[in-house]
């Protein structure tokens, strides 16, 4: 079997963007703050590359308000679920024709 | 281009993504402990002090004279929300001194997901209080808990589940041993308890 480097994602290289879409995958949603916390990145750094998963229509963002605070939540796609297990079984096949 | 060990890497940084966001980890052994000891003082206290003897009581109706119904209410919330404010002050401090918030998606889940069966169970315990049916308190308590402790087990370490499990398993028996039921309460919220709490100290604390 030929593969694959690829079949890689090239939304998914970056580390912050695979930890977005691994969180994502395992929760309905997650807001801003708890993806901040969970993958230790800084406002603008987590903002950049959720705006980029977003635009590959990877990722969907709702808008509420908690009493006044802004509270923005993100969910995945079912293109973005799809493109992330594509993505894993790709390094796994990696991985696999390597050994 | 990426070798193999970077793409192992991904791996590995998916799955402890996956499970820091779903699995509260912060769960302190000490809370186990401690929750054990109030469990086994509360017993004694409802034995000694309240008279409470579900062995005496029959399965249906009491028919003893001393026994007050509300003081033993009182001292069930009273373990019960010792035992919950010790495990979350003793979480919280241990999830802040791993730099993490205690309050965060995995906690959410964990509590939700417990809160459920432990308060369908609290609803069903009124109930029978309501129609004086007392003895059943103790394999009702045990059974509701173990649901709530495999329910919520997901949410935490896996262990939890298999105390569930036994927590069950003492409520079921307890259903058919009336007699020895207090004994096989303070082994599930006492012991075990206290066991539980000891290994998982060792376990994840050391």
């Amino acid at each position: 079997m030929t593969l694959s480097i690829h079949d890689l994602h090239k939304a998914f290289e970056n580390r912050i963007r695979l930890g977005i879409m691994s969180a994502l995958a395992v929760n309905e949603y997650l807001d801003f703050n708890a993806l901040k916390e969970l993958l230790d990145a800084t406002d603008g750094n987590l903002a950049t590359h959720l705006k980029s998963l977003e635009k590959e229509n990877f990722i969907k963002v709702r808008k509420s308000f908690v009493g006044r605070k802004p509270n923005t939540k993100y969910s995945m796609t079912p293109e973005g679920q799809k493109a992330f297990t594509d993505h894993i079984n790709a390094l796994e096949r990696i991985i696999q024709s390597q050994k | 281009m990426k070798n193999n060990q970077n793409y192992s890497q991904d791996i590995a940084h998916i799955r402890s993504i996956m499970e820091q966001s779903t699995r509260f980890m912060s769960l302190s052994g000490w809370a186990g402990i401690m929750a054990g000891i109030y469990a086994l003082l509360g017993i004694w206290f409802a034995n000694k002090w309240l008279g409470y003897e579900p062995g005496g009581f029959g399965f249906d109706r009491w028919v003893g004279i001393d026994f007050k119904p509300a003081s033993l209410i009182g001292l069930g919330l009273a373990v019960l929300i010792l035992s919950m404010g010790t495990a979350i002050y003793l979480s919280s401090q241990k999830a802040l001194k791993e730099g993490k918030k205690p309050w965060n998606s995995a906690s959410r889940r964990l509590l939700m997901n417990t809160a459920v069966p432990l308060v369908a169970g609290g609803i069903t315990m009124l109930a029978f209080i309501s129609q004086q049916m007392y003895s059943t308190l103790i394999p009702l308590s045990l059974i509701f808990y173990g649901l709530s402790l495999y329910h919520g087990g997901r949410d935490s370490y896996k262990e939890i589940r298999i105390l569930g499990i036994f927590e069950i398993m003492l409520g079921l028996m307890s259903l058919f041993l009336i007699e020895y039921s207090m004994f096989l309460w303070a082994l599930g919220f006492g012991f075990l308890h206290i066991v539980y709490g000891i290994y998982l100290h060792y376990k994840y604390e050391r």
